[in-house]
This record gives structure tokens, C-alpha cells and sequence, in this order.
């Protein structure tokens, strides 16, 4: 497998060295540790955000770390939740005084380090809460699963409660308004192609030349189903289909819209899907407030996208439109 | 103690030449990074103890855990690092290890593991390969058996309890996302479990002989 790195061993600290050095006026590191925080970290009196989990979904999260999103980022290894120690580093780095909310990805690993890293901080007398995105609704929840995986949805939940806290919220009203998030958001995704983890040297799973993964997460662990390639309306339908089979939605709604690359799939074909799902959408007499296509939240170089629908109340929208300012998403 | 840092330097043998097989376990079921992270963290593992010092077995298994909560990462990290923390609070002040101290050792271990994950046997994890193993530990115990003796007989047992893994549904981790797809593939965290108490019995039986 051919990759753009030096070192395998090397990937995620080489990564991150380059983050900083491409966008100082957002983020540091804090040192000795795979951390990114806003340059000006803390920010008194203002809640803290710290997302994290295995590297290999860039930008998720270090780029959201900026004004409006995320005050920390902790990157993993690849496709693996960032240890304990780490997270607690990062919250100690982000509490302006006013406590520090973790979003966590719900994934069995990185709800553990999270909480391991949360009882760390309590012992030390830092205020924090926690919320889980479990936005995928691929895999049904039921007796047989942990619950749903988090995917792109995340980053909603990044920018809304991001823009809460930078108005000055309190940590119990930031949480709610990524409770809020939570509830409402629903994602789902499909794959063409595996990716690979460089320490692995090799893909996780094949699909042969004119197969895809319906429902694929974004380790490349294995969605509901495979099938036949399809075409972009037609695979857009079913993930579409599946979404609004989960979350109620009537006419005159209002939604926002992510299609989310997952790293190997070009903005073109990115762009035809959206055209179907606003298609879609508009037949139901659901009104888009807010399109965001690209790649958010990806998954090395698999080729594949994912769909997330957010539906929104005039908080959600408020905090959504207001500005952003981080390497990967700028707003005004 | 130099026995205790000497069994603990052949557990971080047995994971880092598994490596590949349990990454490619992991990679059937899950996200293929169990070999590469428990790799990863025995490394450090080995490092560590090559500088270290313990005075008791409690402090030798509180090394390894924090050491592998710290560079493990993923659910193996916390699930072991917190098996390992809670069998140093057993071990505490003891220089060698019975047959009834072992015990303690892997209820500890167990203990800890259930309360991290919030698992009970039968979800196709660890626990599967080691509750078998504890309860065959403890009927031999009573029996009266030696220490490598019930440590052989709790081995076996792991061994059947990965076989079992087989034939489940996983109902945690990233493996449950499969649901009946992930039926005859076997468990790689119930792997690496068997592939400790292997080695410790191995272990074990080296020092009587």
C-alpha cells in the first residue's frame, strides 16, 4: 500500500507537528502531548470544548480547535481512542474556570479512556460533564449492539455547542444544547473501497470491483450489508430513506445537511449526491437551512460518504449560523 | 522479584510475537488494531521494566497497568490497564505468589475488567476465556491441586472459553456492530487473555522444574 508518510510509527506526531505549523494563529500543542488547544487557551470564564478520538479522521477534531468549536482536540493513534492521560492534559490545558464538556464519539474504547480521564480531572477538582454522539443509524440499537456508532454528526455537535459556549452558557446549558444536538442529528454512510491502517500495512476488509458496504463505519468496520454498485441517486435514496425513517420530520421542517466525504472520494461526486438529497428533501416539503459538502469526518483514503441530517429549532439554527473561526471551518 | 519482572517480560514476548495474528482476528470482527496497540503498550511495557525497581509484585502489576492505560489506548487499554491495577491492590507486599494469592490475582483482574467494560460473560469478550479459566483455577484449588497444576487446568479452560467465542454474538465493542456476522470468528481480547495465562503457566512451570 502506498502512503504519503515517512514512518508509520510516525504518522500521527509528524501529522500534528504540521497542523501546528500551518495554523499557528489557531492552535498549539501542549507539549509532550498529542494535544492541540486554541492558541490562546484557556479562555476564561468560558466553558470548555474537548473532542478527540483515533487519528485518521481528519480534520475531525483538531481542525474545529477555534473560535465557535472546540477549545482541545486529542488525537489517538490511528483508528484508536487517545489514552487517559492524554484526554486529562487537554482538559487541564482548556478550563477557563467554567468546566469542560467532553464530546465523545460512542465507540467502547474511547468511552472508557474518556471516562477514565473524566474520574482524573473530578479528583482534581475541575468540573466536567460529558455528552456521547451515536448518530449512525446503520446499525439499529438494540439488545445485540453497545448502541449506535458517531460519525459525522460529531461535528454539528462541535459547531452548536462550540457557538453555546462561546455566548457565555454555563456547562449544564452547553451540555443540554449538545444533548439537543444529539437527539436530532442522524447519519449514515456507504463505502466503494477500504482504507488502510499504515501500521497495518494492509486493508482491514476487500470488496470486490463492483461491490459496496452499506452502512460502512469509519474504522472500516463492517455496515449492514453488501450490494452491487448502484448510482449516486439510488445509493443517496437508501441512506436518505433510512435517516428519515428514524428521526420525524414534517413539511415545513427545517434541516441542516452534511455530505461528508470520507477521505477518497472526490468534492464532484460529493456535490452529485448532494443534488439528490436536496431533491428529496424539497419533495417533502423540508427546507434546507444550512449545506455543508466535504470531507468533515473521514476515514483515511476510503472511498465513500456519508449523509447526516440535523433537524433544527430556532436555537439549533441560531447557534449553527453564528461564526467560527478554525482551520477547518471558517464562518461568518 | 527478579522472577515477577521475568514473567512479566514473557508476557510482553507472547503479545508482541502475536502481534499480526491478533490484528488480523481483530481485523475480521472489529477495526484491526489489537496486535498493533497491545503491541505498542508491552513495548513500553518491556522498556519500563527494564529501568524498574518494584519492591513487591503490587508495585511490579501496578507498573504494567498504568503503563498500558497510558500507551494502549482503545478498549484493550483501559480493560487491561485497570485488570492489571486492580491485581496490584491484591498483590500488595507479597514477593512471591501461591496458589491462593494467584486466585486473588485473577478475581482482582476480572473484577476490574467487568466493571470497566460493564461486560458479563457470554458477549464474546475476555471475559469469556477468563472466567472459565478463574473457575477451573479455583475447582482445582480446592481439589488441593498445585499451583501449575491449577494454573494448567485454568489455561485449558481459557482455551475452551476462545473456542466458545466462536459460536456468540458479540454484544460489546466495535465487534457488535457485526451482530450474526460476527458468529465463527473468534474473540481477539479473549485471544490475548489465553495468551497471557498460557505464558504465565509456562512461566510458572519453567520455575518449578
Amino acid at each position: 500500500m502506498k502512503k504519503v508518510i515517512n514512518n508509520a510509527e510516525q504518522v500521527v506526531e509528524e501529522m500534528l507537528q504540521g497542523l501546528v505549523l500551518a495554523h499557528p494563529q489557531y492552535v498549539k500543542r501542549v507539549e509532550g502531548f498529542d494535544v492541540l488547544v486554541r492558541a490562546n487557551s484557556p479562555v476564561q470564564g468560558k466553558v470548555g470544548l474537548v473532542s478527540g478520538g483515533g487519528s485518521g479522521h481528519e480534520p475531525s477534531h483538531g481542525g474545529y480547535v477555534g473560535r465557535g468549536m472546540l477549545d482541545g482536540a486529542v488525537a489517538g493513534a490511528v483508528f484508536t481512542s487517545p489514552t487517559p492521560d492524554q484526554v486529562y492534559e487537554a482538559v487541564k490545558a482548556v478550563d477557563g474556570g467554567k468546566g469542560v464538556l467532553l464530546v465523545i464519539k460512542n465507540y467502547t474504547g474511547d468511552i472508557m479512556n474518556f471516562e477514565m480521564a473524566a474520574e482524573m480531572a473530578d479528583a482534581d477538582g475541575v468540573k466536567v460533564a460529558k455528552v456521547v454522539v451515536n448518530d449512525d443509524v446503520a446499525v439499529e440499537n438494540s439488545t445485540w449492539t453497545t448502541g449506535r456508532r458517531g460519525i459525522a454528526g460529531t461535528v454539528f455537535v462541535h459547531k452548536i455547542a462550540g457557538a453555546k459556549a462561546e455566548q457565555g452558557a454555563d456547562l449544564a446549558e452547553v451540555q443540554k444544547t449538545a444533548e439537543k444536538v444529539i437527539a436530532n442529528v442522524r447519519s449514515m454512510g456507504m463505502a466503494l473501497s477500504p482504507c488502510t491502517v499504515p501500521a497495518a500495512g494492509k486493508p482491514s476488509f476487500t470488496l470486490a470491483e463492483n461491490e459496496v458496504e452499506i452502512g460502512m463505519g469509519i474504522h472500516g468496520e463492517p455496515g449492514t450489508h453488501r450490494e452491487s454498485i448502484r448510482t449516486a441517486d439510488e445509493t443517496a435514496a437508501h441512506l436518505l430513506n433510512k435517516i428519515l425513517g428514524d428521526i420525524a420530520l414534517n413539511a415545513g421542517d427545517e434541516v441542516a445537511v452534511m455530505v461528508n466525504g470520507l477521505g477518497g472520494t472526490p468534492l464532484m461526486e460529493l456535490y452529485v449526491v448532494n443534488r439528490k438529497v436536496a431533491a428529496l428533501l424539497a419533495e417533502k416539503n423540508i427546507k434546507i437551512a444550512k449545506t455543508y459538502v466535504g470531507n468533515y469526518m473521514t476515514s483515511l483514503e476510503m472511498a465513500g460518504f456519508s449523509i447526516t441530517v440535523l433537524k433544527l429549532d430556532s436555537e439549533l439554527k441560531e447557534l449553527l449560523f453564528a461564526p467560527a473561526d478554525t482551520p477547518a471551518l471558517v464562518q461568518f | 522479584m527478579a522472577n515477577g519482572i521475568a514473567a512479566m517480560e514473557a508476557l510482553a514476548d507472547v503479545i508482541i510475537a502475536n502481534k499480526e495474528k491478533l490484528t488480523e482476528l481483530d481485523a475480521a470482527i472489529g477495526d484491526a488494531d489489537h496486535g498493533i496497540n497491545m503491541t505498542r503498550g508491552f513495548e513500553a511495557v518491556r522498556t519500563k521494566l527494564a529501568a524498574a525497581k518494584p519492591e513487591d509484585i503490587g508495585g511490579l502489576l501496578k507498573l504494567v497497568g498504568m503503563t498500558l492505560i497510558s500507551t494502549v489506548g482503545g478498549a484493550s487499554g483501559p480493560l487491561y490497564g485497570t485488570a492489571f491495577m486492580r491485581a496490584a491492590v491484591v498483590a500488595h507486599g507479597k514477593t512471591a505468589i501461591d496458589t491462593d494469592t494467584a486466585a486473588q490475582i485473577l478475581n482482582a483482574a476480572i473484577g476490574g475488567i467487568k466493571d470497566r467494560g460493564k461486560a458479563v460473560r457470554g458477549e464474546k469478550t475476555m471475559l469469556d476465556a477468563l472466567e472459565p479459566a478463574y473457575e477451573a483455577f479455583t475447582q482445582a484449588m480446592a481439589k488441593g491441586a498445585s499451583l501449575t497444576d491449577c494454573l494448567t487446568l485454568a489455561t485449558a479452560a481459557a482455551a475452551s472459553g476462545v473456542e466458545y467465542t466462536k459460536t456468540i454474538i458479540a454484544t460489546k465493542g466495535r465487534a457488535s456492530y457485526l451482530g450474526e456476522r460476527s458468529i465463527g470468528h473468534q474473540d481477539p481480547g479473549a485471544t490475548s487473555s489465553y495468551l497471557m495465562l498460557a505464558t504465565l503457566t509456562a512461566f510458572a512451570k519453567e520455575q518449578e522444574a
